[in-house]
């Protein structure tokens, strides 16, 4: 009998992830982007725009260490929502789902494509509006190349854990909501390593990049976690 | 493996925790530092590490519940996070209250455990309305389950950010002004842990088998309203038990 | 265990050799609670063309998205080319050919651009681009080729999905009301490519019942509700009661 649960088995893991389908997905979005500059830009003006209100909610010209660090991290996190509430519009109103599934390809070619399409987003928003922060706030620039580095590293992570609560709510009702609501707790560590890791490069004094290796550490770890727990469950995400 | 009966483990919660809190009264000596409120330490770290390993436990359901496609796993996985999630509302007043008792504010973000716990909770709670945002109930299932993995694998790093962050020499849990949990206090809290494990275990299984009657009184209400129906059903919201085989007249 | 009592009406036995492209029996679908497809059986050799008919509601298009792999079975045996659903769906994708209602391309790229982006999903090799040239000009798109969709008429989008659904020559093509959107001329260019072979079957879902019958080698027959009415040899079922499945209306 295959009535129950046998109705239900999980159909059998295919043959690994298909890295054409990856780069083909992921390709498709990047093009899709360019053409209709739905997100990017969006993303860039609200940064820049919550850099302005900070200033006058603080009220503060100049910001540095961990003031700066926060500041600067919260906008990028709440900046990465607009992109990640987008992320899959395409595929649920136009069918891209169907497409997808019906093709010979595993679900978590999917995942990771539009995780990549969001890292992606994040770095060119940061290339845009870290010039603009350091501009409006920061005295000192010398900490910025490695700043630089510290929000590629949680760009990953980011983009990581994006992508899988993006698919969730991507499937359910009231999904704008759903993403910040159960996005944000998850992202409060990446808060915690990136703050303390930022902080000391901001500092009002001049870079200390002493102390920072355990931060990037935890960081490296709280990505790798999370894009392994991604490629386990992207396949049942996009099953039905 | 011979699971003892739902009578047997509730006696047996019963018991401990009443042992627990007569020791806790009775037994265990007056913290030096902090006096008698203290003793809310013996219900809260407990609480806290219950709700914790149910949270775990849940992740593992959800785990078997991807892998065979069994929906009874999604309802031990379910029931288990909502049971954590109260115990988790416990252990955020037990700590509040401990937090103002001992430094007269009614929160402190230099506990590093409260404050991991206030996150992860934060967390958990969105996995109701993330069940309910999902009509249908095969995927509902599923992406739960996801929730539960992906929450699970978070926890322990959540706990290692914060106490990575965490600067200021503060009292500890198991630090007192000895230094040192002293046996007397060990003893009472083991008890005490043990008594609210297995309460915790009472009452997932309550509420598992409450679940899986209602699920069963309904099927038989639709079979006497004459549907009679191969195809298994639950209800729509939470999750509902499923026979294996689908029955009507299970 | 109980079943469910059988709805369907006599199957007179396959007479095709041709090895089965597709097989239901005991197929449920539910929505939540509400059942969308009940114990349907079917069965379609390669060759063969099975057309679905039923009124607004019979679960047609539920029935075509559970044959497609895009949903799963609540419960019963459902076979598409030799895979059994949803255990090996993974095998059968890449030789079905689905033709919903939605036309499944990306609206901000180019009918082209859709194309050879479907091409790359199905791993299609150095031949594709010469594939999509001789389909894109079969259905006569060559012109507007390399326009967005977003652009193009509802008919010119048809055109193109037809050819997304057949690139990968398939070897069953599951084809919801085809020609909706298309005028005469147009629905002559695409009949030929969705036309029966002896290498494919096709499942049809048409509102046409004479010219449904006409074409159809084996008839599903539909009630409202997504119970069975008739199921076998087209020949079996007249014109006359297959109208009256729809309640009157032709």
């Amino acid at each position: 009998m295959t009535a129950g649960s046998e109705a239900r088995a999980h159909p059998g893991r295919r043959r690994g992830v298909s890295v054409d389908a990856f780069k083909a997905i992921l390709a498709k979005d990047l093009r899709v982007e360019l053409r209709t500059l739905q997100s990017v830009p969006a993303m860039a003006l609200f940064a820049i725009t919550t850099f302005v209100l900070f200033r006058y909610g603080l009220d503060r010209t100049t910001l540095s260490g961990s003031l700066a660090a926060g500041v600067l991290l919260a906008t990028v996190l709440f900046a990465a929502i607009l992109a990640i509430n987008r992320l899959f519009v395409a595929e649920r109103d136009e069918g891209g789902f169907d497409a997808i599934r019906l093709a010979p390809v595993d679900g978590t070619a999917l995942g990771v494509a539009k995780a990549g399409a969001l890292m992606v987003y994040l770095l060119v928003l940061e290339a845009i509006t870290l010039p603009v922060f350091a501009i409006f706030f920061l005295d000192s620039w010398s900490g910025l190349p490695a700043l630089a580095g510290v929000l590629a590293l949680t760009d990953v992570g980011l983009a990581a854990l994006g992508a899988l609560v993006s698919v969730i709510a991507a499937n359910s009702r009231a999904r704008d909501l759903l993403v910040p609501l159960v996005l944000l707790p998850l992202l409060v560590p990446v808060m915690i390593a990136a703050g303390n890791a930022a902080e000391p490069l901001l500092a009002a004094q001049g870079p200390d990049y002493g102390g920072i290796g355990k931060w990037l550490g935890f960081l490296a770890l709280y990505d790798m976690t999370f894009i392994a727990v991604g490629f386990a469950v992207y396949d049942f995400l996009l099953e039905d | 493996m011979k699971v003892p009966s739902l009578r047997v483990t509730s006696i047996a919660a019963v018991l401990c925790l009443s042992a627990g809190f007569a020791l806790v009264f009775f037994y265990a000596p007056l913290d030096v530092d902090q006096g008698f409120i203290q003793k809310i330490f013996y219900l809260h770290v407990p609480l806290a590490i219950c709700s914790l390993a149910g949270f775990v436990i849940a992740a593992i359901h959800a785990i078997r519940h991807l892998r065979t496609g069994d929906p009874v796993h999604d309802v031990r996985s379910y029931v288990s996070i909502h049971l954590s999630v109260i115990f988790g509302v416990g252990v955020l007043l037990t700590g509040s209250i401990w937090a103002h008792a001992s430094w007269g504010k009614w929160w402190v973000w230099d506990e590093p455990t409260l404050v991991s716990f206030l996150i992860v909770f934060l967390l958990y709670v969105t996995y109701y309305p993330l069940r309910y945002a999902i009509e249908d109930r095969d995927r509902q299932a599923r992406y739960a389950s996801v929730f539960a993995i992906t929450a699970g694998a978070f926890v322990p790093l959540n706990f290692i950010a914060v106490r990575m962050a965490q600067s200021l020499v503060h009292p500890r849990v198991f630090a007192t002004a000895n230094g040192g949990l002293p046996g007397s206090m060990l003893f009472t809290f083991l008890v005490c842990l043990l008594g609210m494990a297995l309460l915790w275990t009472c009452l997932v299984r309550f509420e598992l088998a409450a679940k899986s009657a209602s699920a069963k009184l309904s099927r038989l209400r639709r079979a006497l309203e004459g549907e009679t129906y191969a195809a298994p059903s639950g209800s729509r919201i939470a999750p509902g038990i499923v026979s294996r085989a689908p029955s009507a007249l299970s | 265990m109980a079943e469910a009592a059988s709805v369907q009406i006599a199957t007179p036995p396959a007479t095709s050799a041709a090895p089965i492209a597709a097989s239901a029996r005991g197929l449920w679908r539910e929505f939540g609670e509400l059942p969308v497809l009940r114990d349907v059986a079917l069965e379609l050799h390669r060759g063969e063309t099975l057309v679905v008919l039923g009124p607004n509601g019979a679960g047609k298009t539920t029935l075509l998205r559970v044959l497609a792999t895009l949903l799963r079975p609540t419960a019963g045996e459902v076979s598409v080319l030799g895979c059994s659903l949803p255990r090996e769906s993974w095998r059968a994708r890449g030789r079905i050919g689905y033709l919903g209602h939605e036309p499944l391309l990306y609206r901000d790229l180019t009918g082209a651009e859709n194309l050879r982006f479907a091409a790359r999903l199905q791993g299609l090799g150095p031949g594709a681009p010469g594939r999509i040239a001789e389909l894109v000009d079969r259905v006569g798109m060559s012109r507007r080729a390399d326009e967005q969709v977003r652009t193009l008429s509802a008919g010119m989008v048809q055109r193109l999905a037809v050819c997304r659904a057949i690139l990968h020559e398939p070897e069953l093509l599951l084809l919801d009301e085809p020609s909706s959107h298309l005028d005469p001329e147009a629905a002559a260019l695409v009949e030929p490519l969705l036309a029966t072979a002896p290498d494919r079957a096709r499942v049809l879902v048409t509102h046409e019942v004479d010219s449904g019958l006409a074409e159809a080698d084996r008839v599903l027959a539909l009630r409202a509700g997504g119970a069975v009415a008739y199921e076998g040899p087209a020949n079996g079922l007249s014109a006359g009661d297959a109208r009256a499945i729809y309640g009157g209306a032709p």
